[in-house]
């Protein structure tokens, strides 16, 4: 009887405690969202991020792994803007999960909470692969980052309000520390005022103009279509009227065509980590603006 | 309190030292009025500057919030929209296909050896001709369900409904219900619209079972229930239930269920390069008078009819590899599917007596037959893409009665003569963006009856335009 009264007391506390260490199933579509939801909910939260630093968010498929984490989750933070239009809505149907459908609190698409740039006038293909709601790369400028925590801490306080006051204060804790990077970033990044660049897709659109640099070209002919080299070469001939001092571009985007108009042209091409894991330092977002100033600081030189 | 602490001053003053504060006092007088002139003065002008900045702060925050309020003015124009009937519009997507054929033989006569012919759409035309053209609306319906609608345009100029199926969106556990006309889900390839292919034809195998024709799917009229487990391994189960009017099923006046289907897929990644699906289905239709055309052994002109049961095994395989998960440069694709139909009941032959004997001849029917493909697609070039398919059926085992009772022949069955049909496909295609692609393929068909070997040569062209489509896996 004593036996069974300790099994039964200890089948019960295991009973309880599951119930209330039920962290909260984050799916998050790029890795930067991830890497947020993180710092705003530590181990309340179970986080899986959709995509690496070395994948092309266009370019995903709605494939099995994804599928059987969109059924179990509980919030989706995606950056919308149609860059996950290939495969989202895709998954979205297929996951089977009725809390997660747009619309409903467990889908959070953070580019609708920030001003974006580069909306097109005219929605046409033949400009290219054109996000009709404007540039959704929009995590590259950290005043953004700050927008959507804040949507995040008030979302995930919503969906979880056992925990609310943890969201809350770490909240508002890593919206100090962001304040105080940011300055800090700032001043760093003041060289890198004016500097021109050319970047091989239209996604660093929002560092750019938080830094103050200037985008003189692109290696692709328009946005989504792979570089030829017959751009390269009209890119390379505009640089003699309006030189350019470096060539952007990320992990996941084919070096040859930056390599190839950096050895013409006698400028860097150097790879940005471009989000969360996309170097060794980039290891958190603060790691991630850190990396890429210093990286932008030493090609300028 | 500042009278106070003077007093004090003064009384310490008279009080002291008196010899001292005589002539003390007055220069410490003046010191302390010069110390407070000064102190006063340098007060009021930091006084002064401190209203100053007030003032401009004042200011700032007078412009701040004018800014303020034009950006919020300016963010409700753009994000206004006005209000019209189109508000609500669905996703709405063409996509445009056509093909160059050159065929050694020719396409009209085309059957697949040792199998009864499904009477599916053919190979396509010799010389240009323009593919089908597929109509796609989309859209959430409410916050319970979607549906969407494909309507396939054909070069004859009939219209098809291709699939027009509403989808739950709302219910929870993994569980979706989907009713109306949708392909399938056994199988890998048949849940793929055909412009999405990765050639311009249907592998020998679905011809075969399936009924597809050269260019189709297999679809049906029911519902169809998909579970997905809470894993982090992909499982998926799914049941279907529906009308069975497509071969190998056939449309029939009955109630209840015509066709029944189970399946369940398995996948995940390995690594993070590769990924992976594989799975099981089984399919059953029960056909009454699914009716072919074909020659008895005198060569007149016969049509027989098949009634029973029709049930088909698919196991399906696909691997996908591309570095470190992007796609964009490179990657593979290697994909494979086996079939195997039973079907069990009744032929009979010459329904319409026009056959040697005059008369129809019925007996039992029995035949176990299976086939597979296997196709790899490589892209070595961001644009660039090579594809290599082999088709290989068996016939297995056919029992016809009344072939087996004397009373026919095998030859009065021509079409079902044993027969290993095979055929190898290579085919080339270029995407200029993810919404174009132009495909040249080659095959040495040799499915036809009688060992028959045809040379295919086909160009074709594939363009959507409209609403993105989904990257299906």
């Amino acid at each position: 009887m004593n036996k069974f009264c300790k099994l039964l007391t200890m089948v019960l506390l295991l009973v309880a405690s599951q119930a209330a260490h039920a962290a909260l199933n984050v799916f998050s579509c790029e890795p930067v969202w991830a890497a947020l939801a993180w710092e705003l909910g530590g181990d309340k939260l179970n986080v899986y991020s959709a995509t690496t630093a070395l994948q092309d968010a266009h370019r995903i498929e709605a494939r099995p792994s994804l599928i059987a984490k969109a059924r179990s989750a509980d919030l989706v933070i995606c950056t919308g803007a149609e860059l996950e239009i290939g495969w989202l809505p895709l998954l979205l149907t297929q996951s089977g999960n009725g809390k997660i459908q747009p619309g409903t609190p467990g889908f959070l698409e953070a580019s609708s909470f920030v001003l974006k740039l580069e909306v097109p006038r005219l929605l046409d293909r033949a400009q290219g692969d054109i996000h009709s709601a404007g540039n959704p790369h929009v995590h590259l400028d950290p005043h953004n980052i700050a927008k959507v925590a804040a949507v995040i801490t008030d979302r995930l306080s919503q969906l979880d309000p056992a925990n609310a006051a943890t969201y809350q204060s770490r909240g508002k804790e890593f919206q100090d520390r962001w304040a105080q990077a940011m300055q800090r970033w700032e001043q760093e990044g003041a060289p890198l005022k004016g500097l021109p660049v050319i970047t091989h897709h239209k996604n660093m659109t929002y560092l750019i103009r938080w830094l103050g640099m200037r985008e003189v070209g692109n290696l692709e002919p328009k946005p989504g279509l792979p570089p030829t080299a017959g751009h390269l070469a009209e890119l390379f001939s505009n640089m003699q009227r309006d030189p350019a001092k470096v060539i952007l571009r990320t992990p996941f985007q084919d070096a040859r065509p930056s390599e190839l108009l950096a050895s013409r042209a006698k400028i860097p091409a150097i790879v940005l980590p471009y989000t969360v894991g996309g170097s060794d330092k980039a290891k958190d977002l603060f790691g991630l603006f850190d990396d890429t100033i210093q990286r932008l600081l030493q090609a300028a030189k | 309190m500042f009278k106070f602490h003077a007093a004090i001053v003064a009384a310490v003053l008279a009080l002291g030292l008196p010899q001292l504060s005589h002539a003390a006092s007055d220069a410490e007088l003046q010191a302390i009025r010069e110390e407070i002139k000064q102190l006063k003065q340098s007060y009021e002008t930091r006084i002064e500057a401190l209203e100053k900045r007030l003032q401009e702060a004042e200011a700032k925050a007078g412009q701040a919030e004018t800014s303020a309020a034009k950006a919020e003015t300016a963010a409700a124009a753009a994000s206004s929209r006005p209000a019209t009937e189109s508000t609500f519009n669905p996703a709405v997507s063409l996509v445009l296909q056509g093909t160059y054929n050159n065929f050694s033989k020719d396409p009209d006569t085309f059957r697949i050896g040792g199998f009864i012919p499904a009477g599916g759409e053919g190979l396509g035309k010799r010389g240009f001709s323009l593919g089908e053209s597929e109509l796609n609306l989309s859209a959430n319906i409410d916050p319970y369900f979607r549906g969407s609608f494909t309507a396939a345009l054909t070069p004859e100029n009939e219209v098809e409904v291709e699939e027009a199926f509403f989808q739950t969106l709302g219910l929870l556990n993994g569980l979706t219900l989907k009713g109306g006309r949708f392909f399938s889900g056994v199988g890998y390839l048949n849940e793929i619209h055909q412009h999405a292919w990765d050639f311009v034809d249907a592998p020998l195998a679905y011809q075969a079972f399936l009924g597809t024709g050269a260019r189709g799917n297999y679809s049906d009229d029911g519902l169809q229930l998909k579970w997905i487990a809470p894993t982090d391994l992909f499982i998926e189960l799914g049941a279907e239930a529906g009308r069975g009017k497509n071969f190998p099923g056939s449309d029939r006046n009955k109630n209840g269920i015509g066709s029944a289907a189970l399946f369940a897929h398995v996948g995940g990644d390995i690594g993070t390069n590769y990924f992976y699906r594989t799975g099981v289905s089984y399919l059953w239709t029960s056909p009454r008078d699914r009716q072919f055309n074909d020659l008895d052994s005198a060569g007149n002109a016969v049509v027989n009819s098949f009634s029973g049961d029709s049930r088909l095994w698919i196991a399906d395989f696909i691997l996908k590899w591309a570095p470190n998960g992007n796609a964009t440069v490179t990657n593979f694709k290697l994909q494979s599917e086996y079939l195997r139909r039973i079907e069990t009941g009744t032929l009979d032959f010459d329904m319409n007596g026009a056959g040697m004997l005059g008369m129809p001849v019925a007996g039992g029917y029995s035949s176990n037959q299976s086939g597979w493909y296997l196709q790899g697609v490589y892209q070595f070039a961001p644009r660039w893409r090579v594809g290599l398919r082999h088709d290989q059926l068996q016939a297995g085992t056919v029992n016809i009665a009344q072939v087996l009772n004397g009373t026919l022949t095998p030859q009065d069955f021509p079409t079902l003569l044993g027969h290993t049909p095979r055929r190898n496909t290579l085919m080339f295609d270029y995407s200029p963006s993810e919404f174009s692609r132009i495909r040249l393929q080659f095959a040495r068909d040799e499915s036809r009856p009688d060992g028959v070997k045809d040379d295919q040569l086909l160009l074709q062209y594939i363009y959507s335009l409209g609403a993105h489509r989904a990257h299906k896996f």
